[in-house]
């Protein structure tokens, strides 16, 4: 699942400056999972956004909505006629969500409200860990079905590095919290599996033309096409 | 208010005073939980308490139901204060609706205080049905708390003044000592 986090409120109230009219557009797909970008966050944002307008005297009309799903034509649709009554869209939708909306409904103006950061998965209610990098060249089966791409800190294909201690990355999260070294995770994995003698195979440099480093990436299924 | 010459000969102390709000009669909005707080403002009724007539009671059938836009719309639409009471911890009717209420009036609190929003102007109080003498204590505190805040500043009224506009223009000196009434609640989110 995408995951994203709300900007800061002054960052998104700044974006209002100079209007009088700003619809908060959530998702209700991923970022409604994440508990970011939902219907339920797009009318909390609104909310706050009127409160503050109101405590400094201003005349801004704030209403909301949300797209089941932003990145696709068909659920912009759904929200057309709301979108084309404001000339400022607050997107509270991935990354993906956003230029899908900016591109249908342009030249409209359409600013982010989230900050898109990671393709993650719920490890419990409320905490999201980050799990793949969308790299295209995906290397889990031989790694025991853990990533090194994304869960080691240097993106190592041979690894462990010396960092690895005790079971634990030497790098620590923004927080000071512990990261768990990938590679020591996959030694273990392997071994239960039987499958050790993969850890010492050499992996040659990964391919990151697959990547986002190859460019803006297409995909097309000739065979699915509408004929 | 004291205008700018006068301002600069207040001690400390006038600026307290003129920051009072004395008066001021604010809109209280308090979401009540059915199986307790409700019933505890019937036995405060019942016993003939007297507590002020600022507060405006929503039922809930719980204080878990309570969401976090409910407490912004509250604010939103000029409410002075607004409080949840709830269960005694341990002791709700759906074993964990009111520490659900707690967490989320912690969160409006930090939205409040994005908001440049005194967060005190939302609490979570807990009581048991039994408790009507504290029921109408709690209201009279808060609503105490609410007075000396003033105004919500999304809907100023002629004469006084909101807290938040007040710590603008003269900074926390000036201003009363806002320790909530209840100093035995521990507020939320803390």
């Amino acid at each position: 699942m995408i995951t994203a986090e709300r900007k800061p409120f002054d960052q998104i109230y700044a974006m209002t400056e100079g209007h009088d009219k700003v619809l908060v557009a959530g998702c209700d797909t991923c970022v409604a999972i994440c508990l970011t970008g939902g219907e339920k966050e797009a009318e909390i944002l609104a909310s706050e956004i009127s409160i503050k307008a109101k405590e400094e005297g201003r005349e801004l009309a704030v209403e909301h909505t949300a797209a089941i799903r932003q990145c696709e034509w068909e659920y912009l649709d759904m929200i057309a006629d709301k979108v084309g009554e404001f000339p400022l869209v607050l997107s509270m939708a991935c990354g993906i969500g956003i230029q899908s909306l900016a591109e249908k409904f342009a030249p409209k103006l359409v600013m982010p409200a989230v900050n898109t950061n990671m393709l993650g998965m719920p490890q419990e209610h409320a905490v999201w860990l980050e799990r793949c990098a969308a790299c295209g060249d995906c290397v889990i089966g031989l790694t025991a079905g853990i990533c090194p791409v994304v869960r080691c800190s240097k993106s190592l294909m041979n690894g462990p590095c010396g960092g690895s201690h005790a079971g634990l990355c030497e790098v620590v999260g923004p927080n000071g919290e512990e990261i768990e070294c990938a590679w020591a995770l996959i030694w273990e994995r392997l071994k239960a599996q039987g499958r050790e003698e993969l850890m010492f195979q050499y992996r040659p440099p990964k391919d990151w033309s697959k990547s986002s480093s190859g460019g803006p990436r297409k995909m097309v299924r000739e065979e699915a096409k509408p004929v | 208010m004291a205008d700018d010459a006068e301002q600069a000969t207040m001690t400390v102390d006038d600026r307290a005073a003129d920051a009072l709000n004395e008066g001021f009669e604010p809109k209280i909005i308090v979401f009540a939980c059915h199986y307790c707080a409700y019933a505890a403002a019937d036995l405060a009724g019942s016993m003939r308490l007297q507590y002020p007539t600022n507060i405006r009671m929503i039922k809930l059938p719980c204080t878990g139901k309570l969401e976090v836009i409910h407490l912004l719309k509250a604010f939103e639409a000029g409410a002075d204060g607004v409080y949840a009471a709830g269960c005694l911890e341990g002791e709700c009717h759906y074993l964990e609706g009111n520490l659900w209420a707690r967490k989320r009036i912690g969160h409006v609190k930090t939205l409040l205080e994005e908001l440049g929003m005194d967060p005190q102007r939302v609490e979570m109080f807990n009581m048991s049905s039994a408790m009507g003498p504290r029921f109408a204590q709690t209201a009279r505190e808060f609503t105490e708390r609410i007075r000396r805040l003033g105004p919500n500043p999304v809907r100023p009224r002629d004469g006084f003044e909101p807290v938040e506009v007040v710590r603008a223009r003269m900074g926390d000196a000036a201003l009363p000592d806002g320790a909530p009434a209840g100093a035995d609640d521990t507020p939320a989110g803390s």
